[in-house]
């Protein structure tokens, strides 16, 4: 299986993997501790639209996917910060209405007929070097505003309402997390497909979350994890020929059953 | 005695249901104040007046002579609730720094004096042992502290806490109020509670709001009574009012 390592875009997969693991366990653990999964959800369909948009006008597909994935965040901070109670209606209907624009683009476009398929449960093994730099220039922004404003976002995420007494921005904070995690869905959808994005964003933070006294060791050990499972699931799906998104979530969902159950095992 | 809030005239409406209607309200320096009544009577709302988190519209407050939003850094606030969130990956000691946010604060991290200081308001409400704990590890009593020590971060001239007991056994109850009573040695105190006993026997005046604030001086009268018999309950409150009336 090593020699598989020679390919160019088996190594270009390896880099994807590992850079989308850090940036989705750093952004995972934020959406975790603000209980933003749904809102996450919802920007990664919204984000097809944007796909196919970008199919349609022949733009590359990461810029279009990322247009409508940080619109959507800015929408979603607006709703919630107004209209908190009718927040799942809002996320509901973006969640359908961000699919329908994107199936409907893709079908209006002539003579496309690329596996959309891919977009849905990732495509890894196209990546290329453009995308690399995209990732790599995500998780640099994303650790560098971590390391600087570490403990506005911490203070926001534990109890907004007395970060807000603090004299801390608390609308701009929120939002920036919604923004990094729509840039970071986009990215993710490359590695496991939209529809598994979600897995990626929890299955790793949750047993780190478990292990963890505060949220920079829940941010790390969520990204080592996530990068554990990416790799072997990259493995996987290599030796036995079946889809690499599906293959890495498996992989991550079996993890958590063998540690839930490891868990319960040793603390009982 | 300074004055350290003044409210005059105050009416406060959300969604145009009236929740608070012409307050008139003093507090002093060193004051220990009950704020007491019923669930949705408007003392949370009060509160969020004086700290500036909802906007004043009718009537004026004043903290320490002028408007809440100036004065943020001296009052402490100890929220109501502290059982939510407690899965989260936090540390008692990082819960007690965000006290310090808004202050000179590092480019990153905490600086040494932060930190010394957190530890400091720690030991002040008897935690330092805990203070690499994680925050939902701690029962609610244990909790309750480290949010007054957040609040104590900051060196405040008064301390506000909504329903700091709530979720406290009996114990526990009356372990914060010897510590909000040695704390009232040198700064103001607020407290929203429903403890009716415990407050006749700490606070050195009380009011009352259901929509419309009324005053009780526990100084003098109603404090024998309390030492009689233990428990006083809200009702008996209530019926001892209205004989007053």
């Amino acid at each position: 299986m090593l020699d598989a390592l020679s390919f160019p875009f088996i190594q270009n997969a390896l880099i994807a993997g590992l850079l989308v693991s850090m940036a989705s366990g750093i952004i995972g653990s934020l959406i975790v501790v603000n209980r933003m999964v749904f809102l996450a959800g919802g920007i990664a369909h919204t984000a097809y639209g944007g796909i196919g948009m970008a199919v349609f006008l022949g733009l590359p597909i990461f810029l279009g996917a990322s247009v409508f994935a940080v619109a959507a965040a800015l929408i979603i901070s607006i709703i919630t910060l107004k209209h908190r109670e009718r927040m799942d209606t809002f996320i509901g209907l973006m969640w359908a209405v961000g699919m329908a624009v994107g199936v409907v683009l893709i079908d209006l476009t002539p003579g496309y007929n690329a596996d959309f398929m891919s977009y849905l449960f990732g495509s890894i093994l196209a990546v290329s070097q453009s995308d690399l730099y995209f990732m790599g220039g995500l998780l640099a922004v994303i650790i560098f505003i971590m390391t600087f404003w570490y403990r506005d976002i911490l203070a926001v995420s534990y109890d907004s309402e007395y970060a807000n007494l603090r004299g801390i921005n608390v609308k701009f904070f929120y939002t920036l997390i919604l923004v990094l995690s729509a840039l970071t869905v986009v990215v993710a959808i490359k590695v496991v497909g939209l529809i598994l994005v979600i897995a990626l964003l929890t299955i790793p933070v949750y047993i780190a979350e478990k292990l963890s006294n505060t949220l920079y060791m829940m941010m790390i050990l969520s990204g080592i994890f996530s990068s554990i499972f990416t790799v072997i699931g990259l493995a996987i799906s290599y030796e036995y020929d079946i889809a690499s998104g599906a293959s890495i979530i498996l992989v991550s969902a079996i993890s958590l059953f063998l540690f839930l159950g490891f868990n319960r095992f040793t603390i009982k | 005695m300074s004055v350290v809030i003044e409210i005059k005239n105050l009416s406060f409406s959300y969604h145009k249901q009236k929740i608070l209607e012409n307050i008139n309200l003093t507090v002093k320096e060193k004051d220990f104040l009950a704020i007491i009544g019923p669930n949705g009577g408007g003392k949370s709302t009060l509160l969020k007046l004086i700290l500036g988190i909802y906007p004043v519209k009718e009537g004026t407050i004043r903290t320490f002579g002028e408007v809440p939003k100036k004065n943020l850094s001296k009052i402490g606030y100890a929220p109501q609730n502290t059982n939510v969130n407690t899965d989260f990956p936090i540390k008692v000691i990082e819960v007690v720094l965000m006290g310090h946010i808004g202050t000179k604060k590092p480019l990153f991290g905490y600086a040494k004096e932060e930190t010394m200081c957190a530890m400091g308001a720690l030991a002040q409400v008897g935690m330092e042992k805990f203070a690499n704990v994680k925050i939902g590890e701690l029962s609610g009593g244990q909790r309750q502290r480290v949010m007054i020590a957040r609040a104590l971060c900051a060196h405040p001239q008064i301390l506000i806490l909504d329903e700091p007991t709530s979720s406290i056994d009996i114990d526990g109850q009356k372990q914060i109020y010897e510590l909000l009573k040695e704390l009232n040695n040198y700064i103001t105190i607020i407290v929203v509670s429903h403890d009716i006993s415990v407050i006749m026997k700490y606070a050195n005046s009380v009011v009352h709001i259901n929509k419309k604030l009324t005053h009780h001086d526990t100084s003098t009268n109603d404090h024998t009574l309390s030492h009689q018999c233990n428990h006083f309950c809200e009702v008996e409150m209530f019926n001892r009012f209205k004989e007053q009336k």
